[in-house]
């Protein structure tokens, strides 16, 4: 059995411990949010908070986790900058696959820097893909919310 | 996820006399409509006058989708156009997906088959949706001038309210009268001056569960007692199994079974992590005497040779082979494209719940009714005990569409067999969506021409190899003609360019790499080759590329249009500064015309694509942003070809397998882009694939007049 504390909740998963991070969340938690794209810290795709820190979920072992706070997309719009990223994030949707690991990772860059860059986000969200090509408006979305939350 | 919908004798009476009146509009709503999202509506109360809507007495208007929400936005589109004749208030409006049925939702350009794809969701269902909406409309006004005993002709509609002086309704009161009202023959349809939702920037319907997490996709169903399958393919195209030795695998807690099936062996787990232990773990021994053993330069050689012979005559105008012939200069190119791969970011997956005398398939489902049939196939059903749930999918570029249902008929494979009639989930690994094929097909071609006095094109010769998307498909007899296949030579022989002699062949030699549609499909290649081709013959000619251009396009005004729009915006003529280049692309695809100028700075060996202005003409602009949208998108993604996708094979194994090998455009690459669309009267068509092809070619223009140098292998990478 493994404790986790997801978005504030706690959870008693039977899991092994080698099981990745991701695999715990959808599969035993049943947050099914947080996405699979890669599985290899290649995407973004999976990416959620722990402690407040953006982590690939696919390439984290679950017990890294335990006795820590692990935020998803489904807890996100919790923090300020989640709600307003959430709030300002209407244009850039397609197919929206990506868009929970954006959307964390985008959090997780304006709250350590409230007024990024263009290259800023270059840096921040590169390893964010999104098959879609909404990347102008993730940037544009970003710049939205700075602006927001300022 | 679903709802039962009982229609009561009287309205199979109206709803078949509404089908006799040839508006296609179907009979009644479908018994069972799923969405991603959980849906309301109730069995009773409801008003459906057709096949496309449902007005629920808490006046949600509820609009049928038969086509995917893949990205594209056809759910908000497709609301729109019915919206717009009903005179509903957007905010009222919600979508579900459609079940198969193949007499109610087939796509209109198809014939018989529902599905989505060509870029044709918004424009086979425009004039559908249109007279679906306006029959709703129609029948809600003749419910309340019989209410308020007052002509229909004074009555007004107008976001969701029916009114008349100082009295009025909503559609939801009217439901009760509406439903007692005959289907109007021929429902009046807007003058599109009146139009009030179509052409505005309206909320995407599908944007609020794809913020927060709770949108529904294939990867995300959980259902009671439901398993997760993984399966382990062959390593090359065309080997199968020989012997597998599970005992390891079956040992791990969890897993439920292993099972071979044709196309591999399956491990059926409680929860996917569990499944992908045991696959890794599983001892498999294979056949690979009938396999597929090429490498990407031994096809590349044989399309050479290929090259040299002849082809099935996709276009003959004058005599271009013997004016080539006697030319004293021909201008000649071989260009090479890769196989690439889909990659959406959601992996192929699909769940089924087989039960003995039926089957149900939860799937981002793009091809209902081959998948319907294809899947009923192997549990030997009629294909209407197979009941399809579509959900939203995480991208497809085409890959969902495959003629052959293989992920689909795969998992049919594994529920069949499994012991238990419980639903199971195929996921697949982003390793086994790279590496089970079905890419874009890999294409030589060459150009010749020659020029007149003026330098202008006197003849044209374009010769294409590659493998056919359509030869052994169900698609085979209605897309392939005198041997060629549409889909390898559209963009090639309907060059827009007046060219006196113009020829155009193609070759279709069969290799065991399965093979199919990619966003654009034809185009992908067709517009780079004769895009940078025709750029070099204006060079060589000594004149500016879009006034070259434009000199051939007299006879194509739609073409010209976007092609000096973009030029415009773009102050095409002004300075570029050193290490800097601008060129430009025009091409034409599913209907919608494209036009993209791009600006490149070049450093060393390195390029970087600076900013791109793209000029569109889809018809009437359904809704402007997804139109903006799908243009950037869609360069974002054709971007790609010339940057740094490839797939390649090393006798017969696929080398790449994740993101980290199969390069995508990323943020650092997108450049700023600016989107202009030509106001347009003309009916909607496709704005899903038409900016796909254009970048590249517009890209490797740019290189060109910052370099000198000529690109004829994609990707590029270097310059
Ligand atoms: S799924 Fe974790 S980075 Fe791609
Ligand atoms: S929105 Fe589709 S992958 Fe990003």
């Amino acid at each position: 059995m493994i404790k986790l504390s997801i978005n504030g909740s706690e959870y008693q998963l039977d899991v092994a411990p080698d099981t990745p991070l991701l695999w715990a969340i959808r599969d035993h938690a049943k947050l099914t949010g947080t996405k699979f794209g890669c599985g290899s810290a290649l995407c973004g795709a999976c990416t959620v908070h722990l402690d407040g820190q953006p982590i690939r979920s696919c390439s984290t072992p679950v017990s890294i986790a335990e006795g820590k706070n692990v935020t998803t997309i489904e807890g996100i719009g919790e923090t300020k900058e989640g709600q307003v990223i959430q709030e300002v994030w209407d244009d850039v949707v397609q197919c929206g696959y990506c868009q929970s690991g954006q959307i964390m990772s985008a959090a997780a860059l304006l709250k350590g820097n409230p007024n990024p860059s263009d290259t800023d986000i270059d840096n921040a969200m590169t390893g964010n893909v999104c098959r879609c090509n909404t990347y102008h408006r993730v940037r544009k979305g970003i710049h939205a919310a700075a602006k927001k939350l300022s | 996820m679903n709802e039962i919908r009982t229609i009561n004798r009287r309205d199979f009476l109206k709803f078949g006399l509404a089908a006799g009146t040839g508006l296609a509009l179907g009979f009644h709503i479908p018994a069972q409509a799923s969405e991603s999202t959980a849906t309301t509506a109730t069995a009773n109360a409801t008003f459906s006058p057709n096949a496309f809507l449902y007005i629920n007495a808490d006046n949600t208007v509820t609009v049928i989708s038969k086509h995917l929400e893949m990205g594209q936005g056809a759910y908000t589109g497709l609301a729109t156009i019915v919206a717009e004749e009903l005179d509903a208030a957007w905010g009222q409006v919600k979508v579900v997906g459609a079940p198969a049925d193949h007499k109610r939702y087939n796509n209109l350009f198809w014939g018989p088959a529902q599905g989505t794809g060509g870029s044709t969701a918004i424009a086979n269902s425009w004039m559908q949706l249109r007279q679906a909406g306006a029959a709703a409309r129609s029948m809600l006004v003749s419910a309340a001038a019989e209410q308020w005993k007052v002509p229909a002709a004074e009555i007004t509609v107008q976001d969701g309210k029916v009114s008349h002086g100082d009295q009025s309704t909503t559609f939801g009161e009217l439901i009760e009268a509406a439903n007692k009202q005959a289907v109007p023959a021929e429902p009046k349809l807007k003058d599109p001056a009146q139009f009030r939702l179509i052409g505005k920037k309206l909320p995407r319907k599908d944007t609020n569960g794809k913020v927060n997490g709770t949108a529904q996709f294939t990867q995300d169903v959980q259902l009671p007692d439901m398993l997760t399958a993984v399966v382990k393919h062959p390593p090359l195209f065309g080997a199968t199994v020989k012997s597998v030795d599970d005992t390891v695998a079956r040992k791990i807690a969890g897993v439920e079974d292993v099972i071979t099936i044709p196309s591999g062996v399956a491990v059926v787990a409680q929860d996917f992590w569990t499944a992908k232990k045991a696959r890794d773990v599983l001892e498999i021994e294979w056949d690979d005497s009938k396999a597929f053993k090429l490498s990407t330069d031994d096809i590349f050689n044989q399309f050479s040779e290929l090259l040299n012979g002849k082809g099935a005559v996709a276009r003959d105008d004058g005599d271009a082979v013997a004016e080539l012939e006697k030319a004293e200069q021909v201008i000649t190119a071989d260009y090479r494209f890769p196989y690439l791969a889909h990659a959406a970011m959601e992996p192929l997956n699909c769940v089924i719940h087989y039960r003995g005398d039926e089957a149900e398939v939860w799937n981002g489902e793009q091809m209902h009714t081959l998948d319907q049939a294809m899947v009923a196939g192997v549990f030997g059903l009629q294909p209407e005990k197979v009941t399809i749930n579509m959900l939203y999918a995480g991208g497809s570029f085409g890959r969902r569409a495959n003629t052959k249902s293989d992920y689909l008929v795969e998992t049919a494979h594994i529920a069949k067999a499994l012991k238990k009639q419980v639903p199971v989930k195929l996921v697949w690994t982003r390793e086994d969506d790279m590496q089970a094929g079905w890419y874009r097909p890999a294409n030589m071609h060459r150009l010749s021409a020659t020029l007149d006095e003026d330098g202008m094109p006197k003849a044209w010769q374009h010769q294409l190899v590659g493998q056919s998307i359509i030869k052994g498909t169900p698609f085979e007899p209605a897309m392939i003609k005198n041997g060629v296949d549409h889909t390898s030579v559209e963009g090639a022989n309907n060059l827009p360019y007046q060219i006196p002699n113009l020829y155009v062949d193609t070759r279709s030699p069969e290799f065991g790499i399965p093979v199919q549609w990619w966003r654009s499909v034809g185009s992908t290649h067709t517009a780079y080759s004769t895009e940078t081709f025709i750029d070099e013959l204006a060079t060589k000619a000594g004149k500016d590329p879009v006034e070259y251009r434009l000199a051939l396009l007299k006879d194509h005004p739609r073409h010209a249009a976007v092609l000096k729009l973009a030029a415009e915006k773009a102050n095409w003529g002004s300075d570029v500064a050193e290490g800097k280049g601008r060129g430009v692309a025009v091409h034409e695809s599913f209907k919608s015309y494209v036009a993209m100028v791009a600006d490149v700075s070049v450093d060393g060996n390195s390029f970087k694509v600076d900013k791109v202005v793209i000029a569109v003409d889809c018809g009437v602009a359904v809704n402007p942003d997804i139109v903006k949208a799908q243009m950037e998108g869609g360069m974002g993604f054709g971007l790609a070809m010339i940057l740094n996708s490839e797939i390649t094979l090393d006798k017969g194994r696929v080398v790449q397998s994740n993101y980290h090998d199969y390069l995508v455009t990323r943020m650092s690459d997108m450049p700023d882009v600016e989107v202009h669309i030509v106001p347009s009267a003309e009916a909607p068509t496709g704005v899903g694939e038409p900016a796909t092809p254009v970048i590249a070619p517009a890209v490797a223009n740019a290189l060109a007049a910052a370099t000198g140098k000529r690109f004829y292998n994609l990707p590029v990478r270097q310059v």
